[in-house]
């Protein structure tokens, strides 16, 4: 699994962070990036798709590949 | 509690200060959804009120039908006051791009998760010394004694301001936004605060801190100093949005854990869910309202909205969408899917959500370490507040 954030729809709310700080950074404006190229191991899956779906921007999508 | 006419229709002729709408709006937001999703009124103006997740958040993100130049729920009516004037409202809440972005930018370092985390020390010192105040009694009022005591003094840190000042803040807080259908008392509220300010902002031009106020005084946009009124509407908008907003979450949250013991059980005993449990009374109980304006005539879903009509947002209706939450109105202190929008959506997220979120969950950890069994004194003693911010005033609880 890979994800990535959409740096257009991402508002800082850091939900992502709050339940996966594994799979994101936060910068000092609160904007989430993923944390290295966005692959997901398999034991953190569940946790990248409960960021996925608790994101209140629809920001975060799981990638192709 | 404000005095209004009864409503009859609230799909026509709604009012968001209607003492039963403040106190149960849950049945109200249920039906309009079903029958009429964007109410309208002509109380205080022309004003729509949108009860649907996608409609309050599709309106949040068109800043350009839909602008912040006036987000107060309740308009100010009546002659406004001649001086002090804050000529740019209160940036980046008040405030579409351009200014809302640069504005922004410089107040979100200070509410940054990093930063956050140095206060949270002082918070929980804060929370334990309030505990200690009435623990013996085995009875307190947790929104007087407790919620309301806490987000004040965070702020004061923050601003750089005498801790001893808290209850006039808290006054001067209450009179703009609680007592909003008060002109005199707004005003007077509003003048008190931006007076101090002004007072404030000379001494720090002088004598530099380590604080928000410092700091922004030292700011620089386009290589130019930020013009002082500028920074007093900034400074305004973080006490003003960082005091009643968070006690309310708080004490609503209280509420909640005093009326339904089975969820302060769950969370005594099993601690780890706190950061679910934040999110779920977040929601459920989400304190905040804001307006927006109309800029142009504009058609929105079947309702003739008119240039200078005022959009009152309910993210809290949002959060209750049976089209988005499974169950909505049953608080799940473990909620694993949860979109809420209880910070808003859109470029006017709120900038304090990280420090409302660690006052509210340092508030209930060491609530419920020291008081894990509490219940309300009285169903009947309880009052609440409502219109832009909702949360429960009067909330005496006892802990034999």
């Amino acid at each position: 699994m890979k994800i990535r954030v959409d740096p257009d729809k991402c508002q800082g709310h850091s939900r992502c962070y709050g339940l996966a700080p594994e799979l994101f950074s936060i910068d000092d404006y609160s904007q989430s990036s993923v944390v290295g190229d966005g692959t997901v191991p398999p034991e953190l899956e569940e946790r990248a798709t409960l960021a996925i779906a608790n994101c209140p921007e629809f920001a975060i999508e799981e990638v192709g590949g | 509690m404000a005095r209004t006419a009864p409503v009859n229709d609230w799909a026509t002729d709604f009012d968001v200060m209607d003492a039963g709408y403040i106190e149960d709006p849950y049945a109200i937001w249920d039906d309009l959804r079903q029958h009429c999703p964007i109410a309208h009124t002509d109380r205080r103006g022309s004003n729509w009120l949108p009860t649907r997740y996608d409609d309050v958040t599709a309106m949040a993100h068109d800043v350009e039908h839909f602008s912040s130049i006036a987000v107060a729920v309740i308009p100010l009516e009546g002659p406004e006051p001649d001086q002090p004037r804050l000529q740019y409202g209160l940036p980046p809440i008040s405030s579409d791009p351009p200014l809302h972005t640069w504005t922004r930018r410089l107040l979100l370092p200070w509410f940054s998760h990093r930063r956050v985390e140095s206060y949270e020390t002082m918070t929980r010192e804060l929370c334990v010394s309030l505990i200690d105040s009435f623990l013996d009694a085995g009875e307190a009022d947790a929104a007087a004694d407790y919620a309301q005591q806490i987000p004040v003094r965070v702020i004061a840190r923050i601003l750089g301001v005498a801790p001893e000042l808290s209850d006039t803040f808290t006054g001067w807080v209450r009179d703009v936004l609680e007592f909003a259908d008060d002109h005199d008392r707004r005003v007077h509220g509003m003048q008190s605060l931006i007076g101090y300010f002004v007072t404030e902002l000379e001494r720090r031009s002088e004598e530099p801190g380590d604080d928000l106020l410092s700091d922004l005084l030292h700011s620089e946009e386009n290589g130019q100093p930020v013009e002082k009124s500028i920074i007093l509407g900034m400074a305004g908008l973080v006490l003003i949005a960082g005091v009643d907003t968070t006690w309310s979450a708080i004490g609503s949250s209280l509420w909640h854990l005093a009326t339904h013991p089975e969820d302060r059980k769950r969370l005594v005993d099993e601690p780890e869910l706190m950061d679910l449990a934040i999110e779920e009374l977040l929601r459920a109980y989400s304190p905040v309202t804001m307006a927006r304006m109309v800029t142009e005539d504009v058609d929105y879903g079947g309702c003739p909205m008119k240039a200078g009509d005022r959009i009152l947002m309910s993210f809290p209706a949002a959060n209750r969408d049976p089209e988005v939450f499974e169950d909505p109105d049953k608080v799940v202190v473990d909620r694993a899917h949860n979109r809420h929008v209880a910070f808003g959506s859109g470029i006017h997220r709120c900038a304090g959500s990280n420090l409302a979120r660690m006052e509210l969950r340092v508030a209930l950890e060491e609530w419920l370490r020291r008081i894990p069994e509490f219940r309300l004194a009285g169903e009947d003693e309880v009052a609440w507040a409502g219109g832009q911010v909702r949360g429960p005033r009067v909330l005496p609880v006892v802990f034999p």
